[in-house]
């Protein structure tokens, strides 16, 4: 019965935790995932797993990282729900999406 | 020249050659041989610095720009000015633009000229670069022209169009100024155009082009002599078409892998006695009476 409990304790903070912290990496030069889905409200931190700077920066420029060195994160949060592109400014190719439900 | 000896001449551009270009045939010559030819003046091109930059690459970035600057003050005549191919930031650090203008204080010129780098302008659009840099520059936007003894020089930005998909390019407005620019040139006076990106194709693949190059270079042919100068690809890189020279330059902070010669362009590695080898600046003599501009690599070992 406690063991159980525990069980569902622990996943339901996994759970909540991947909803509350969702995260994008940057790998070799790409966003990974290109598309992720968060409930509104979520903040999004991003890390930089490459050697390179890289940049978080909205399509629209209303708002940008700075250049993030190996290892280093951003993080951003979405309160409305929508549609939101962002790239790198340093590599313009690598572009993704934040979509908020 | 034939086409195989240039090849061979291409792998030794690092040790000390001197290249010259004229009427599209190709010829290069010692240093000594430079020297002795004599210059009415040179100038210096520094890129690259990144002030700012912390990578593994080159931990000690700012040691082996106080290097470069040694090497240009080491030169034997003193470069009538130097330009600098942009990336003066590693992405516009906190107080990167103030070391790097305190750094190059100790150049010994009368002149230092400034182009961007997407470096310099990717976080803000440019609004801190040309606050500082857009002075004298047409309708401060960040590039210009001026002539110096018979030379004209031109400055181009191929580094504000970034945006999702698009790299680098110059832009319709500043292409208009450039062949209003040329137009007043006549066919004879050697041209040195100087920007940040590669105007032409180097490796479109890593962003290594300018999108709208081809209109400028276009507007090149018709010159008897035009050296072409860009930083960005942080390596030595020739190419000759026409009357057109293109010459890609070292950066002073880190290299890079040649065009596909890694997944990706990021910084490279290499072992410390290396490093050096593939860092420096360069130094470009013009002569007159229709001689060609010598370009003359100068790495820091």
């Amino acid at each position: 019965m406690i063991r159980k409990g525990v069980t569902v304790t622990l996943a339901l903070t996994l759970a909540l935790g991947d909803a509350a912290t969702p995260r994008v990496q940057i790998h070799q030069f790409k966003f990974l995932p290109a598309q992720l889905t968060v409930p509104a409200g979520a903040t999004v931190t991003w890390t930089n797993g490459d050697e390179e700077t890289h940049t978080v920066t909205a399509t629209d420029r209303t708002y940008t990282s700075t250049g993030l060195e190996h290892a280093e994160t951003f993080t951003r949060r979405y309160t409305q729900p929508g549609t939101y592109t962002y790239f790198c400014a340093l590599h313009p190719h690598m572009t993704a999406t934040v979509v908020v439900r | 020249m034939e086409r195989r000896r240039f090849m061979q001449c291409l792998a030794w551009a690092g040790t000390g050659l001197v290249w010259a270009a004229r009427g599209g045939v190709l010829s290069a010559t010692t240093l000594e041989a430079a020297a002795e030819a004599g210059a009415d003046f040179t100038f210096a091109q520094i890129s690259d610095t990144h002030v700012g930059f912390g990578g593994e690459a080159n931990r000690d970035s700012m040691g082996t720009l106080k290097d470069s600057i040694e090497s240009i003050n080491a030169l034997q005549a003193r470069p009538a000015f130097v330009l600098h191919t942009g990336d003066l930031s590693h992405g516009q650090k906190p107080g990167a633009f103030d070391t790097l203008a305190e750094s190059l204080k100790a150049v010994k010129t009368e002149r230092i000229f400034f182009i961007p780098g997407e470096h310099d302008v990717a976080l803000d659009g440019g609004k801190e670069y040309l606050s500082r840099y857009g002075a004298g520059t047409y309708e401060s936007r960040g590039y210009q022209s001026f002539d110096y003894r018979g030379v004209h020089f031109v400055g181009l930005v191929n580094v504000l169009s970034y945006k999702p998909g698009v790299g680098g390019a110059l832009g319709d407005e500043q292409l208009a100024w450039l062949r209003k620019d040329l137009e007043a040139q006549s066919a004879s006076t050697p041209i040195v155009v100087f920007s940040h990106v590669p105007l032409w194709a180097v490796y479109p693949a890593w962003g290594w082009t300018t999108a709208d190059g081809e209109q400028a270079i276009g507007m090149l042919r018709r010159f008897g002599s035009v050296t072409a100068l860009n930083g960005h690809i942080h390596q030595v890189l020739q190419k000759i078409e026409g009357n057109v020279t293109f010459h890609s330059a070292r950066s002073t902070a880190f290299p890079q892998p040649a065009p596909g010669a890694a997944p990706n362009p990021g910084p490279m590695k290499v072992e410390a006695t290396e490093l050096r080898r593939l860092l420096g600046v360069r130094e470009v003599r013009y002569a007159e009476g229709g001689r060609p501009l010598a370009v003359v690599e100068r790495p820091l070992t």
